[in-house]
């Protein structure tokens, strides 16, 4: 089915092979394949139908890349968009409390609490240097609490002694008096697995919930869980307050719809990945290694990557040659606009840079408008292109007619062309500079920066 | 039927169930494009996968319905289905000529497979079988204690080893025990295993390989558990195990939920493995005898 998915795209491909901005039906048919590529790796067609509206809007008009077919552009688009929704970064487990701090384990039967809660002990355990508890308040499943206890014996974790005949909400609490007593960072409460329309043991659960007053609470649900995942992830949301998804079997060969279905339904972060059967397996969850799982199609992705860092490699080796033939004109300049709009605008810019938060703060007080960005690259649009080239022959009826053209004074559109002159000046000095040495002292550049608020207006 | 009112009561308790929805697909008079998708979705939603769901509805798409009512099309649809699952009616014989008669049972982790061993050896049990269990789990902590107390349940005996054995020496053992104590049927639990897994996949086969050493026929079924929560994956569940050790019947359990398992019409059209049994609880007596159409009835909400 992924061969069959990636021919198709090679159809796409082989078909429209063209630059430009992505047209409603490019986007289109590359989503009916995204459809089919998801519900094949089991997310749930409600999630499927939201996601793939949302990407539609999202994609329609955005800019392909070069050597980048318009489907391709839209996997990308696709493979962001779910990052986004899982989430971009991970969540580590919540402990802040005061102790000991109560993690409630939950889910259906077969989905791997037991060996979830264990591998949780170890890691907060061994990592954390906690003192762990773990009770089992399954006494549905024959020997259910033996296993954790077994388990836990194994691990060299401490687990609840096993009353025969007590019920889960008084196991519950007995684990706390216990905890208190000997001094617990952290218990882990496994429950009985129970089927999400089982009024009985549901109402039993949000009594223990009620009760125990977790600040983790985790359902435990399994990558291999096919559409019901959104009617499991709602019921167990609805009785109670699930505060992260524990997401086992990811070491199967499961595409994991179930990650998304869950992650969109509870709003929950996905906490932890289960990865295999030994004690260490347990991990942190990385949204985009899920993604490009569920969507099948990383290489894909990586491709479109690929491009980009070329296109950026490209477009600055073109200007630089530019620079170094004294050619620099108004095209360029719209290009250094866009790369920085790009990069979040002036305010984007400043955050990246380090120290720099006073300066910004200076900034935001002299009145730099954000818009002016957009102003001038509107400017430079209204322009023809051979005006864009050659800057001379712009007289007051054209200036008129960009400042018209652009909404804005005619001013502004002045301003835009005393910007250019700087900056073209600084980059004919920087060339006689190259010329004369190979190595250009970046203080001489700076004096030859005018000394003028180039974005204030 | 007493399992088809308790699929339609897990079908019933949820709101999304595919007969209510159904409901809203044919409030209209024609059998339009629009109703034909959300036909398919309806199907989609139920696990039925996106290629199988598109066969059925191209299929109710051609034809033609004078008059029809909500029930018709819900009908026609069961019948489709049921015209698929009965390809893989066989229930399980378990006569072999006075000799022991014996089940592997295969499948993923927490499918249910220890516990539909449990409901299996009572169904045997009361139709006066003698029944033993090899508790071939040996990997997981208390898997041995969890089916000592269902042998206890359903009155079977049972062959137990220490966690951490060979399977394949246990069920050695096993198979020369249920010759030498003229036992009906022997079933062999095992260790739940992702298909993917070479190397457990390796060990499994290791299983049968020894049991031919004593019964050349046996092990004379191999019964894969599948999870009704499972999504697609169910169909490389079946793919893998069958490839490593012959399955030779599908058991579905945890048809009590809202989970309906919709991908074993996706497996029935792919394999030709017989389904027998479903699992609807987890009392002793919830593992149910297959049958095709009231399953497909049900599915589509139909009592």
């Amino acid at each position: 089915m992924f061969q069959g998915l990636q021919d198709k795209f090679g159809e796409i491909l082989g078909n429209l092979k063209k630059r430009g901005s992505l047209k409603e039906s490019d986007v289109k048919e590359a989503l009916r394949q995204v459809r089919i590529a998801l519900l094949e790796a089991d997310v749930a067609l409600p999630v499927v139908k939201k996601l793939i509206k949302d990407i539609e809007t999202k994609a329609i008009g955005q800019e392909i890349l070069r050597s980048i077919s318009p489907a391709q552009m839209v996997i990308k688009i696709v493979n962001d968009h779910m990052i986004e929704v899982l989430g971009t970064k991970s969540e580590d487990i919540n402990l802040k409390t005061s102790p000991p701090a109560i993690i409630l384990v939950a889910g259906l039967q077969g989905s791997g609490k037991t060996t979830t809660v264990i591998k949780l002990a170890h890691k907060i355990k061994s990592k954390m240097n906690k003192k762990v508890l773990v009770a089992s308040l399954d006494v549905y499943r024959p020997a259910a609490q033996q296993q954790l206890k077994i388990l836990g014996e194994q691990a060299d974790i401490s687990s609840l002694p096993i009353i025969d005949g007590q019920l889960p909400l008084d196991i519950a609490k007995r684990s706390i008096k216990a905890g208190a007593l000997q001094g617990t960072d952290v218990i882990i409460l496994d429950t009985a697995g129970r089927m999400n329309v089982d009024e009985a043991l549901m109402t039993e659960l949000s009594q223990i919930h009620a009760t125990v007053k977790p600040i983790e609470t985790l359902l435990v649900a399994d990558s291999l869980t096919g559409q019901d995942a959104v009617n499991i992830a709602k019921a167990f949301k609805e009785r109670i307050n699930i505060t992260g998804i524990a997401l086992t079997r990811i070491d199967g060969d499961a595409r994991g719809g179930a990650a998304i279905s869950m992650k969109s339904v509870t709003g929950c972060p996905i906490k932890v990945l289960g990865t295999g059967e030994k004690i260490d397996d347990l991990e942190n969850f990385h949204p985009d290694r899920i993604v490009s799982r569920i969507l099948g199609m990383g290489d894909v992705v990586s491709l479109v990557e690929k491009a980009k860092e070329t296109i950026d490699e490209e477009d600055a080796q073109k200007l630089e040659k530019k620079i170094l033939k004294g050619q620099f004109d108004l095209n360029d300049l719209r290009d250094q606009l866009r790369q920085m709009k790009k990069m979040g605008g002036m305010s984007g810019l400043m955050t990246m840079l380090p120290g720099i938060s006073k300066v910004k703060k200076q900034m935001s007080q002299s009145n730099i408008d954000e818009k002016m960005l957009l102003h001038q690259e509107a400017i430079i649009n209204s322009m023809t292109p051979k005006e864009r080239i050659h800057v001379k022959v712009l007289n007051a009826s054209r200036k008129r007619r960009i400042a018209a053209g652009a909404g804005v004074e005619i001013q502004d559109v002045n301003r835009v062309l005393k910007q250019y002159k700087q900056m073209s000046l600084v980059m004919k000095k920087m060339k006689k500079m190259g010329k004369k040495g190979k190595n250009i002292n970046p203080e001489a550049i700076n004096n030859l920066i005018p000394n003028q608020n180039f974005f204030k207006h | 039927m007493e399992w088809v009112s308790k699929l339609n009561n897990g079908l019933n308790k949820t709101a999304s169930g595919l007969s209510k929805n159904l409901s809203t697909v044919f409030k209209g008079k024609k059998l339009d494009p629009q109703t034909l998708e959300d036909l398919e979705d309806l199907l989609i939603s139920s696990d039925f996968g996106v290629s199988i769901s598109k066969k059925i509805v191209d299929s109710i798409s051609k034809e033609k319905f004078n008059d029809f009512d909500t029930n018709k099309v819900r009908e026609f649809l069961s019948k489709k289905v049921s015209e698929i699952l009965k390809l893989r009616y066989l229930p399980l014989n378990t006569e072999n000529n006075g000799d022991p008669y014996v089940i592997l049972v295969v499948g993923v982790n927490g499918v249910g497979k220890t516990t539909t061993i449990g409901k299996l050896a009572n169904n045997f049990v009361k139709k006066n079988k003698n029944v033993l269990i090899a508790a071939g789990d040996t990997f997981r902590a208390a898997a041995i204690d969890q089916l000592k107390i269902w042998s206890d349940r359903s009155k079977s005996e049972i062959i137990t080893k220490p966690t951490g054995t060979d399977a394949a020496a246990l069920s050695y053992e096993a198979l020369v025990t249920a010759k030498e104590e003229k036992k009906d049927i022997l079933i062999i639990d095992t260790a739940g295993r992702l298909q993917n897994k070479t190397d457990l996949m390796n060990q499994l086969e290791k299983i049968p390989r020894v049991l031919k050493k004593i019964d050349e026929t046996s092990p004379h079924s191999v019964l894969l558990v599948l999870d009704a929560s499972t999504g697609q994956n169910a169909i490389s569940q079946v793919e893998l195990f069958n490839k490593s050790c012959g399955v030779t019947g599908l058991i579905m359990t945890k048809l009590d939920g809202t989970a309906k398992g919709g991908v074993l019409v996706s497996i029935a059209e792919r394999y030709p493995i017989p389904i027998h049994a479903i699992g609807v609880g987890e009392g002793i007596d919830d593992l149910q005898e297959f049958e095709p159409e009231s399953y497909s009835r049900a599915l589509l909400g139909l009592l």
